[in-house]
């Protein structure tokens, strides 16, 4: 055996690659729930890769057939309601996971340096997965999967001057056709998953040197002993391999449940009117994107001023978590050891997201569509307050209240037409959410308490 | 070779020039990936205008067509819709469908139609935002909608609003009015769309 090893490792660096990555990469021995979801994409990568290949076997890319293929997988196909479950639900798997995997960046602060990069092809990632995501629900040709494109598409069309060419050459007819089924076919189970897999390799790789953050944020390679083994970290194998297929175990466990007794979870993983052939003359009565995309959508909703002002505010939406690195100044990494409004921005933060996704799928009635813009600005102004909170003991909180709170009113003022009625009445009394998150997170420093910051220990706690 | 000094500048010569030959070889071997995405040949022929015979269209009621894969929809209002028309004007962002682009200059009126056929309004069912196809909503101030609806168009994708005419209303994400396409009419009950005395739409 370890003549063969020997063997190979003449010929390939096996041996090298495997201590590099797993026996001798050292990774800080206190990590806790929020690390099990890097891991956990890995598995949903797999799941989607093996069930999609299978998938294509049975489906075919032509508008006359493809509804009528999906329906011949879930009933005619030995196994294939099980593989498409298994791939639809996966979808869904996959964006839970990796929201909490960037959750778990933003509240340890595993974007700031040295790891900007690590930050950086993670978003990529993202951005690769929210399009293979598009791509991958046009396949079925239902309502939903016709709708959904049209407005996707059309986003493109709101670009100034080349847009309308730019949408007629993405989708290679004038409308929604054969041409763009069969395109993002192509993309979808040949390019995307090729883009995907080699940055997820680029991100691990960018990470293992590097070496990964903690709940503590304490560069655990800054003390090590005379083998020069950081004194905080243990071997990723066997401690951390052990410790995330305890992970999988239970994320299976859960899986499984949805696939089996919930694959369509209510219409949030698949939706209803999904079971009915596209018709291009009729749009659904009540249209939603899936659920994993509607926190943007509500952004793109709630920017009415032009078309192409509302497409680059969902895309501004998702450039500002990108610019994270930069925005957060702040050296102090783990929220555990800033300053208390920080903890509470981060937060507001993350039910505003949540409020903003559902949003996304409830119909525009004047008090939700309201709603949907207060979200909205609570949710850029986040990114401005993360700035100030940078330097809390030179912060200038007063300064920036006012500055902030007098841009909401100033948009209120602009928006306000006394003619409109509910939406009208809606504008006067929503502006207390963007106010009063700005009370929250500007004001409330002012009081010494919540302003102080704790000292980071040398080494990582428990 | 005696001397064995290296040119420096002949090298960065070369490496540039090789680079600059590459790189246009490059973009060349892209040109008919790119131009693939374009429309097919097939795809552009399928355009030719549609008749409707409107002695079927009742009062009130919503025919939809299609013409070049796109829902044209054709709505013979009653006397109380046409009249109703004028009160949504401050409601509107171009009650005077003062944007050129979306109608052709016959239909640049109040009610949105060809003089003397001010009944029958042509629009493209496609919304001028993200292209859903709203919902005809001809009904009088249903719940959902508020009590200052007259009847119109609710885009269901993100709540883009329009009044029987085609006409957008303030604060909604469609900037403008709904296409009217070029359209004449053959014969007193027949309209022709993609087709004027200007020949046929482009």
């Amino acid at each position: 055996m370890q003549g063969f090893l020997n063997w190979i490792d003449a010929r390939f660096p096996l041996t090298k690659v495997w201590n590099e990555h797993l026996a001798e990469y050292y990774a800080p021995k206190n990590f806790n729930f929020w690390y099990y979801f890097g891991s956990l994409a890995l598995v949903v990568l797999v799941i989607q890769i093996i069930s999609g290949i299978f998938l294509t076997m049975h489906y075919k890319p032509d508008v006359s057939m493809a509804f009528a293929s999906v329906e011949y997988i879930m009933r005619d196909v030995p196994g294939g309601w099980f593989i498409r479950y298994m791939h639809s639900t996966g979808a869904s798997a996959f964006f839970i996971v990796v929201y909490l995997h960037m959750f778990r960046g933003l509240i340890y602060g595993s974007y700031k340096g040295p790891r900007e990069l690590v930050w950086l092809i993670g978003m990529a990632i993202y951005l690769a997965l929210m399009a293979e995501a598009f791509m991958g629900y046009l396949l079925p040709w239902g309502q939903m999967s016709f709708w959904g494109a049209q407005v996707i598409i059309n986003l493109f069309n709101t670009v100034p001057v080349i847009g309308a060419d730019l949408s007629t050459w993405i989708r290679g007819d004038f409308v929604i056709a054969d041409a763009t089924l069969n395109r993002l076919f192509a993309l979808h189970v040949a390019a995307l998953p090729l883009v995907l897999v080699m940055l997820v390799f680029v991100h691990i790789v960018a990470l293992h040197v590097v070496g990964s953050n903690n709940p503590d944020g304490v560069e655990i390679k800054k003390l090590k002993d005379e083998n020069g083994i950081p004194l905080d970290g243990i071997p990723f194998h066997p401690y951390y391999s052990v410790k995330d297929i305890v992970g999988v175990g239970v994320f299976l466990m859960v899986f499984f449940a949805i696939l089996f007794f919930a694959p369509e979870m209510g219409g949030y993983f698949l939706e209803h009117a999904n079971f009915e052939p596209a018709n291009p003359l009729k749009t659904p009565e009540h249209i939603a994107p899936v659920w994993y995309f509607t926190p943007f959508y509500t952004v793109l909703r709630a920017v009415t001023v032009s078309p192409f002002a509302g497409t680059l505010a969902m895309f501004g939406a998702i450039v500002a978590i990108l610019l994270l690195p930069w925005i957060d100044r702040n050296p102090i990494k783990s929220w555990r050891y800033r300053n208390k409004v920080h903890t509470i921005n981060v937060l507001i933060f993350a039910l505003v997201f949540i409020v903003l996704g559902y949003l996304g799928v409830k119909p525009v009635i004047p008090v939700l569509k309201e709603l949907g813009i207060r979200m909205t600005e609570i949710y850029f102004m986040f990114f401005m307050v993360l700035w100030i909170h940078s330097k809390p003991g030179k912060a200038k909180y007063m300064m920036w209240f006012l500055i902030l709170a007098g841009t909401v009113i100033a948009i209120d003022l602009f928006r306000y037409n006394p003619e409109a009625g509910d939406d009208a009445g809606q504008i006067v009394w929503q502006w207390i959410f963007p106010i009063g998150y700005l009370v929250l997170t500007l004001l409330l420093p002012m009081v010494k308490s919540f302003n102080a910051e704790k000292v980071v220990p040398k080494r990582v706690t428990s | 070779m005696e001397n064995s000094e290296v040119d420096k500048g002949r090298r960065r010569f070369l490496i540039g020039a090789t680079s600059v030959v590459g790189a246009a070889g490059a973009a060349a071997a892209a040109t008919p990936f790119l131009i693939s995405w374009n429309p097919s040949e097939r795809a552009k022929a399928a355009g030719a205008p549609v008749e409707v015979n409107l002695s079927k269209v009742q009062e009130g009621q919503l025919v939809r067509v299609i013409w070049r894969k796109k829902p044209i929809w054709i709505v013979n209002r009653t006397e109380e819709m046409l009249a109703n028309l004028p009160s949504n004007d401050n409601l509107l962002k171009d009650p005077e469908s003062g944007v050129a682009d979306q109608q052709p200059s016959y239909a640049q009126n109040p009610t949105r139609t060809r003089e003397g056929k001010e009944k029958y309004l042509v629009l493209i069912g496609i919304c001028t935002h993200l292209g859903c196809s709203p919902t005809f909503r001809p009904e009088l101030a249903p719940a959902d909608l508020g009590a200052e609806w007259k009847g119109g168009w609710y885009c269901p994708c993100h709540g883009s609003r329009f009044d029987l005419a085609g006409r957008v209303f303030k604060n909604v994400p469609a900037p403008t009015n709904l296409v009217v396409p070029v359209y004449s009419y053959k014969d007193e009950n027949t309209v022709v769309i993609g087709l004027d005395e200007n020949g046929e739409a482009v």
